[in-house]
């Protein structure tokens, strides 16, 4: 037996150990979340795509409505498209103003009040929004719609646009008014948080030569946020395309149409939501293909959207 | 201008020559709120049309004015100016009609008695066109529909808000830029413009192939259950937790990391105690808005939970209403379909309700948020 030597203490504690199983077991942890969410993207875009696939490929005389799935499927799809864009063309200058008046025009001391207030406007739930439009406002545009179609009557091409008016006032115009409210928070919010970062300098710059608020706006603000306003619009685009509810509620389904104060026209999100409770089998499978279409179409605007987001993200001089 | 004051001799002032003065604004706008008034006095009153006209008047006079007496450049200034104030307002209107709407109709539906108390059980036309003919009072309550909510929107929190954590942990902590973090990032991008009916569409149905499977080629209609509705809702609300949460890391101090580093803690334990706490009551905030979103969600829980009369308590077993949902039978379904003035009334009672809970949860989000700012920003 050796007299025990004198061994320096360790530099690192024998139990150092302690901890290593966690921080690979809490990194494979938060990796595998992060796998899920790509697995449940994957999972839905397979599950839709396999349930249509029966639909889609279905003879005529197999389908509820004994038509082809596409004869089906598109003035749907078409009333859709209408529907959103009209949103989005009425939503999109009141939103640009609305977010320009937050940062901009509105005493610095009211602009954040206000900026709440906007944020109210998107906190309220899409069913009320269709109650709203459904029981108040559809009924309140009656007597404009029907000066519209006296008015516009007489004018060829116009009388059919706004041709014979409806006596509820629920109609495509209606749930796209509606619609073009519910997204102008969205993409004033947007907007906002761009116009916001324009460079001080700049606008300085451009007061500094004589320029009146408006020239400033002009020559400083709007062409640095020309793709964040154009993202934010895509967004809000993807969003009124995919609403369900207020449609739902306001519009009274028909037809395809080209009268959007009139009865008529369908958007794909109500149709499946007035249907599918009570469908089953291939009724069912039709109604997962048009959403597989509503899915691709939104899926194809918020790409775009993203894209110019990250064009603009690598590009812009804020950052 | 400056050749003008020189020829007018003494009496202009350089400084205010071509100015308007201070009450120029409102005086235009007390002149054509007054014209406009006085036409519409005389051919009969339309209050949103007077509102119109004087606007588009005082949109007139004003661009005209500043442009007469400033220039023209001045005179587009003015015309812009009194869009983007008129833009705001019209954004207004809606706000305001909505909020009447439903607070003036719903008020008769929440004080009637036993309106949160009672559920639909045993509530038939005939109770209804009692009702709406002045014999009974409105019965019926949301009491199914309350308690439906609430676990539904609970049981999606409790999918929802671990997976996103723990993803956006991922994100921000350990993923570096990788590819597999671009991906993550843009899937969950992708993810978030999920129309509300497709994420339905997927829970109702992958639930449904699973029972068929399970149950031999016949589901028998077990899907439907507020589970499923949780699924639903946690594919719309995983988005949104991740996305809140990324943020709310990213603007943790990377010193307080470091400083936990070199005090030999391991990264998992420095996650947990340092980072996530700095960055908790952004997280907090957060969530209680993605909550706030999916509570108002009516069409995936139309698809995936049905509609129920009752109370029912047990998520995996069974229909259940939802507030939402519950407005939307009420008025496009009407218990009575020939007298649907009670429904109605019932309808507007729980938007009433369901914008309260919608309103309360932002409130405490900003609430959370305010409270514990200075930690994030006192750098």
């Amino acid at each position: 037996m050796a007299a025990p030597e004198v061994v320096a203490p360790p530099l690192v504690a024998a139990d150092d150990s302690r901890g290593r199983f966690g921080d690979s077991f809490f990194r494979t942890l938060t990796l595998a979340a992060g796998i899920l969410i790509f697995g449940i993207l994957a999972l839905v875009s397979l599950y839709l795509i396999i349930e249509s696939l029966a639909a889609i490929t279905a003879s005529p005389d197999k389908l509820s409505s004994g038509q082809p799935f596409w004869a089906y499927v598109a003035p749907i799809a078409l009333g859709t498209l209408m529907c959103a864009t009209i949103a989005i063309v009425l939503s999109t200058p009141v939103s640009i103003a609305v977010a320009l008046f937050i940062s901009h025009y509105a005493p610095a001391r009211v602009s954040k009040p206000v900026g709440y207030v906007i944020d109210i406007l998107a906190a309220i739930p899409s069913v009320v929004f269709g109650a709203w439009g459904m029981t108040t406002f559809g009924p309140g545009l009656v007597p404009f719609y029907t000066w519209l179609s006296q008015v516009c009557a007489p004018i060829p091409g116009l009388n059919q646009v706004f041709g014979t008016a409806s006596t509820t006032g629920r109609t495509l115009l209606t749930a796209s008014i509606v619609l073009a409210i519910m997204i102008l928070p969205i993409i004033t919010s947007q907007c906002r948080e761009i116009f916001i970062q324009t460079p001080r300098l700049h606008e300085e710059a451009a007061l500094a030569l004589g320029s009146t608020k408006w020239d400033m706006i002009k020559a400083t603000v709007f062409p640095f946020a020309r793709n964040g306003i154009v993202s934010a619009v895509m967004l809000g685009l993807g969003r009124a395309l995919g609403e369900t509810m207020a449609v739902t509620l306001v519009l009274a389904p028909g037809i395809l149409t080209a009268n959007l104060i009139g009865v008529g026209n369908m958007t794909i999100p109500a149709e499946i939501a007035l249907n599918y409770p009570e469908a089953f089998g291939m009724r069912q499978s039709e109604l997962i293909a048009a959403g597989l279409i509503l899915f691709v179409i939104t899926l194809g605007v918020n790409m775009i959207a993203r894209w110019i987001v990250s064009r603009y993200a690598e590009f812009s001089g804020a950052n | 201008m400056a050749t003008n004051v020189i020829e007018n001799g003494a009496r202009a002032n350089v400084l205010s020559s071509n100015t308007l003065p201070r009450w120029a604004s409102a005086a235009c706008i007390a002149g054509s709120a007054a014209a406009s008034g006085l036409i519409f006095a005389l051919a009969g009153w339309n209050t949103p049309l007077f509102a119109i006209l004087a606007a588009l008047l005082y949109l007139a006079a004003w661009t005209i004015l500043n442009a007469a007496v400033r220039g023209g450049r001045h005179g587009s200034n003015a015309f812009w100016a009194t869009l983007v104030w008129v833009a705001f307002f019209l954004a207004l209107v809606p706000l305001v009609s909505i909020i009447w709407t439903v607070v003036s109709n719903g008020v008769r539906g929440l004080t009637t008695f036993g309106f949160l108390g009672s559920d639909m059980t045993g509530i038939t036309g005939v109770q209804d066109q009692a009702a709406a003919a002045g014999q009974a009072g409105v019965l019926g309550g949301i009491q199914h529909a309350l308690v439906g909510s609430l676990l539904i929107t609970l049981v999606a929190t409790l999918i929802s808000v671990p997976i996103g954590l723990l993803t956006s942990i991922w994100l921000v902590e350990y993923s570096r830029g990788s590819w597999l973090a671009r991906l993550i990032t843009f899937l969950v991008d992708v993810m978030t413009g999920i129309p509300s009916i497709v994420a339905g569409l997927f829970a109702a149905g992958v639930l449904m192939t699973y029972f068929n499977l399970i149950g031999g080629g016949y589901s028998g209609g077990k899907q439907v259950m507020g589970f499923t509705a949780a699924i639903a809702l946690s594919v719309l609300m995983i988005p949104v937790v991740v996305r809140s949460t990324e943020e709310m890391l990213r603007v943790v101090p990377n010193e307080l990391r470091e400083a936990s580093y070199a005090l030999g803690v391991r990264k998992w334990r420095t996650i947990l105690r340092v980072v996530i706490p700095t960055a908790i009551s952004g997280i907090a905030s957060g969530v209680t808005l993605a909550i706030a979103r999916v509570a108002g969600e009516t069409a995936p829980i139309l698809l995936t939970a049905g509609m129920a009369t009752s109370t029912n308590w047990n998520v995996f077993k069974g229909w259940m209403m939802t507030l939402p949902v519950y407005i939307y039978q009420q008025l496009m379904r009407p218990t009575a379909p020939s007298a649907p003035d009670p429904s109605t009334q019932r309808a507007w009672g729980a938007a009433l309700v369901l914008i309260l809970i919608v309103m309360g949860l932002n409130l405490i989000a900003r609430a959370i948020a305010a409270a514990f700012a200075p930690k994030t920003s006192g750098r």
